[in-house]
């Protein structure tokens, strides 16, 4: 298991060496750097704390800049904190980079992210209910129909798909595929799309169903 | 589009093609891969579209072979194509000539455009 936190930068299509289209997906990935580690030993389990971006020093709480103290981060604190969870414990020192490289071509990985709000929404949008008719005395548009019986149940299932709200959750898309790794300027390129606008933050680890393409 | 993806699509987009127009009339030598050996296939015809623009651009071109229309389109960026030779500059007045499918013979010409 290996993970890296990371930015969207938008998706485009890029040829291959047979000169084949692939739709592809921009991801500025890293450096992050290790804040801190979690160990079987301490805490019952592996993992890395990671941080990416900068934050103005000015920003960041006294508490966060002592936290970073132990990775050299304090003067120019990371935006975003994340754990990966890992399988062993990391041989990797506290403070030390970490890049896109650490992925390969062909590997597949998972991609976690939020994916972009759309507010208040109705069932037809939210559920693709199918809706009424418009036409030849319709009646019924865009509402949800029945939700339920009369006196037996007597009350409206759990669950039962309502509007509301929609978007603004996380979300990952599993098994995705590395078409190009880009180590000098730390992108990587995933066939098909991810969670979340342009510019959102992600979290990209190797994917749990699956292994490398031979 | 930001400053990494302007050089990302910049990077592979092709600056050795001719500059072609609808209604132009060119050779298109395409790479075809026939099981391991690759070979140039050409399709002669009058361009009827361009669409799409930067990495994305797209053409259509159109000719007449044994009394059948018949239409290739080429990504223009794509490595596959080999050359694209022009062998005439077409008059024409609009950027789509998808009117060329409904004629048949003398009508479906375009005009050569002469300075």
């Amino acid at each position: 298991m290996k993970g890296l936190i990371g930015k969207k930068m938008g998706m485009t299509q890029i040829y291959d060496e047979t000169g084949r289209i692939s739709p592809v997906t921009v991801l500025e990935v890293g450096p992050c750097t290790v804040l801190d580690q979690r160990t079987e030993e301490k805490n019952g389990y592996s993992a890395l704390q990671l941080g990416f971006g900068k934050k103005k020093s000015k920003n960041v709480t006294k508490a966060v800049k002592g936290h970073c103290e132990k990775s050299g981060r304090n003067e120019n604190p990371p935006a975003y904190i994340k754990e990966i969870r890992l399988d062993k414990d990391s041989e990797l020192e506290t403070g030390s980079e970490i890049k896109a490289d650490i992925f390969n071509v062909n590997e597949y990985v998972d991609v976690t992210g939020t994916i972009k709000g759309r507010g208040f929404q109705g069932v037809v949008k939210k559920y693709n209910f199918g809706g009424g008719r418009f036409s030849h005395g319709g009646g019924w548009k865009r509402k949800p129909g029945s939700i339920g019986q009369c006196e037996f149940p007597g009350r409206v299932d759990k669950g039962k798909k309502m509007p509301g709200h929609m978007g603004n959750v996380r979300r990952t898309i599993q098994n995705l595929k590395i078409v190009r790794v880009d180590a000098n300027d730390n992108l990587i390129f995933i066939k098909g799309a991810v969670p979340g606008p342009t510019g959102g933050v992600i979290v990209i680890r190797s994917a749990k169903k699956k292994t490398a393409a031979k | 589009m930001n400053k990494t993806m302007d050089k990302i699509n910049k990077e592979q987009c092709r600056t050795d093609l001719p500059d072609f127009k609808a209604g132009d009339t060119v050779r298109v030598h395409a790479k075809i891969v026939e099981g391991k050996t690759e070979r140039i296939q050409t399709f002669t015809g009058t361009v009827i579209s361009r669409q799409g623009s930067g990495i994305q651009e797209f053409f259509v071109v159109r000719r007449i072979a044994f009394g059948q229309g018949m239409e290739r389109g080429y990504p223009l960026n794509s490595p596959r194509i080999a050359k694209i030779d022009i062998l005439r500059r077409g008059k024409v007045r609009r950027s789509k000539l998808y009117y060329l499918r409904d004629r048949i013979g003398k009508a479906a010409k375009v005009k050569e455009k002469r300075h």
